[in-house]
């Protein structure tokens, strides 16, 4: 072999191993959505901390190599560095990490000065069990079910905490779509409450809550874990941290720890957290016929779990005494999009009513969601894993 | 500060006890052959006795320094030595000891051999040699015949011979064998709509946050009664002598905040975001850990 035709091999090996050369068109479609994606969060700024992550993830997922060579660059491919970071996601320890976050940054008052709303949290999680019963009908297994319906819960941690658990291989699609319907919340909601309500009802006022003490604040993470995980056990990797967050935030002798866990920890999370789920996106993997379902099935599972909690309310009036009625409009805030769905019943209840804030007494069926959909996960996780 | 250490260490030390006991406890005996005669070949191409051991946990469990005995009166007869890795059982995975009373073989060969034709007493007892792990009396069964539990780590024990399906030899891996998950397959079988399962989560996440509702129901009944009891001392008045409609009602959100509104207006100081204000109260904490006398490094004195 002479030295040209030892330069030729070479290079030609070199464009073997190149993107140009393994590129199909599946990457293309995936380096579009997430460059939609990255648009999304700047230009649109939907939910920018979470899709920025996704979708610059998408992209270093989906640029196309020869996975042949051994290069050990995959996400997928035992040992390499993102594999590492990917293990997180796998083993299901980034969402309780994001719970204890979560906790540390949550203030519970609104729920605890008034605990009935934390029914409203409940009822919105039939969201995740209609889901459940369409996507059964849709020909998909109990766990793959179960894994998808969570979607339903509004709550990207726990939806990827379960999935990683009942179907893995789903995990990417779910996580994805569990992000976007997140992000999309101030779109699909409003329609939903406006249709399920009448004028005279988002004319509701609440009364103010009651001012509620530190002891009762001390109190609430400590009783609240206990009993919920005494119940389901296998909600603890996420019950068991989002109470102790918010121990570390309310018994006033943390607070270093609280900020941490609130601020640094939550935010490297989530960096790791998005960036790995968006790099798990591998077109191969994730341009499927069952991707598209999961898409259509978590769009349902929202749009159940905000009707199921504007209905419940409207139900509960029924019941409660005049001067104790609840606005429907915070229903929506059962699924646990914190606060984002707190903020969008604020908004309508403001365009009715330009002196009507319901801010804080949506915040006390949204955080309940928050615990409602981790209660929910550990029920599936229990019945089917 | 000393006793509050001792108490730290004594706390610790009883649950790493603890700890220890519960995951040796769940070492089980779980299949054992008596009489092997073309059954299963040892790594010396020899066909010993051999007794199968399960670790019913779902973390990895070390046995070395377990004893494994066929005597009530000699707890300790073989002691599982140290320093092998292979000691290290993965979750729910077997391993096999051969009972060929040739120890020099290696760490899975025992010093002792079952005896055909007669009952067999088994027994494994924790590092201490006295608590007893797991205990089992082998009757009198055919060669090439095992007594085993009927699944991994469960109560019930049967004989197997091979003559059906169910009942066959299964030395080092599990007693019955599954294809699918039993649990996801009866949710297929019996609730194909999903309607049980949404009732029962249901009625779960309804039951569990109830329950909490309740709970802090009472604590806010029990709290805000207090306080008002506290409000009405410092205003001089007794609790038993007022009447309910004169009592003062417990304070609401909106007062508190004009107080936090009028704070902001008049000292201009909020927190990061400017719809915030947090009272903190003024007070220098003690710890050690703080502490710039420790944390800083101190010159070593001349």
């Amino acid at each position: 072999m002479d030295f040209g035709d030892f330069l030729l091999n070479n290079l030609e090996q070199f464009w073997h191993l190149t993107g140009f050369y393994n590129a199909t068109w599946q990457n293309f479609v995936m380096l579009a959505v997430g460059l939609f994606f990255i648009w999304l969060a700047i230009k649109k700024d939907f939910e920018p901390m979470l899709l920025v992550p996704i979708g610059f993830g998408m992209l270093i997922g989906n640029v196309p190599f020869n996975t042949e060579a051994g290069l050990e660059i995959g996400i997928y491919e035992e040992g390499s560095v993102l594999n590492i970071l990917y293990n997180g996601v796998s083993a299901g320890w980034y969402p309780p990490l994001i719970f204890l976050g979560i906790g540390a940054m949550t203030d519970f008052t609104a729920l605890i000065a008034n605990p009935k709303l934390m029914l409203i949290g409940a009822a919105a999680q039939f969201g995740i069990f209609g889901a459940y019963m369409v996507a059964l009908l849709l020909g998909f297994a109990p766990d793959q079910a179960g894994a998808t319906a969570i979607i339903g819960g509004a709550d990207g941690p726990t939806a990827i905490f379960l999935s990683s658990k009942l179907a893995p291989n789903l995990m990417g699609a779910i996580a994805v779509s569990a992000y976007s319907y997140m992000a999309l919340v101030p779109v699909i909601q409003p329609p939903i409450m406006r249709l399920l309500t009448t004028k005279q009802e988002r004319l509701i006022k609440m009364k103010p809550a009651r001012a509620v003490s530190q002891n009762e604040k001390i109190i609430f993470p400590i009783v609240g874990m206990l009993l919920t995980c005494f119940v389901v056990p296998s909600g603890l990797p996420l019950l068991g941290m989002l109470f102790f967050g918010n121990l570390l935030r309310e018994c006033g002798v943390t607070t270093r720890l609280a900020k941490t866990a609130s601020n640094a920890l939550t935010d490297i999370v989530t960096i790791l957290l998005g960036m790995t789920v968006g790099a798990s996106t591998q077109a191969s993997q994730f341009l499927t016929a069952q991707t598209i379902g999961i898409f259509a099935l978590g769009f349902m599972a929202f749009i159940i779990a905000s009707a199921s909690g504007v209905i419940f309310v409207k139900l509960f009036n029924l019941v409660l005494p005049k001067n104790k009625k609840i606005n429907p409009l915070i229903g929506n805030a059962g699924v646990s999009a914190v606060p984002m769905s707190a903020r969008i019943s604020n908004n309508l209840g403001l365009e009715y009513d330009p002196s009507n804030y319901l801010l804080m007494h949506a915040m006390g069926p949204n955080v309940a969601g928050v615990i409602g959909s981790a209660v929910a996960a550990g029920v599936l996780l229990g019945f089917l894993a | 500060m000393k006793r509050k250490l001792l108490m730290l260490v004594i706390a610790l030390t009883a649950c790493a006890a603890v700890g220890s006991a519960q995951s040796r406890r769940s070492l089980r005996i779980n299949e054992v052959m008596v009489q092997n005669d073309s059954n299963f070949i040892d790594d010396y191409g020899c066909y010993p006795a051999w007794i199968e051991l399960f670790n019913s946990n779902f973390a990895p469990l070390e046995i070395s320094s377990v004893f494994i005995t066929d005597d009530p009166g000699n707890p300790t007869k073989y002691p599982v030595p140290l320093g092998d890795v292979t000691t290290r059982v993965p979750k729910r995975q077997h391993v096999i000891f051969w009972a060929d009373g040739n120890e020099t073989r290696g760490t899975f060969h025992l010093n002792f051999k079952l005896k055909p034709g007669q009952e067999n007493y088994i027994a494994i007892y924790d590092a201490d040699g006295k608590t007893l792990i797991d205990e089992v009396t082998v009757p009198v069964i055919a060669p090439n015949t095992s007594y085993a539990r009927t699944e991994d780590g469960g109560d019930e024990w049967e004989v197997r011979d091979g003559s059906t399906s169910e009942l066959y030899v299964t030395p080092s891996s599990a007693n019955k064998i599954r294809g699918v998950n039993p649990k996801i397959q009866n949710f297929k079988d019996i609730d194909a709509n999903g309607f049980g399962m949404t009732v029962m989560a249901m009625a779960i996440v309804f039951s569990a946050l109830l329950t909490l509702c309740i709970c802090f129901y009472i604590i806010s009944k029990i709290g805000a009664s207090r306080n008002r009891s506290r409000k009405m001392e410092a205003q001089g008045m007794v609790v038993a002598e007022t009447p309910r409609e004169a009592r003062p009602s417990h304070d609401s959100g909106e007062e508190i905040a004009a107080i936090v509104a009028a704070l902001h207006q008049h000292l201009n100081v909020h927190d990061r975001e400017s719809t915030i204000l947090t009272i903190n109260k003024v007070k220098r904490a003690y710890s050690p850990w703080s502490s710039k006398i420790y944390s800083i490094r101190q010159m070593p004195r001349r």
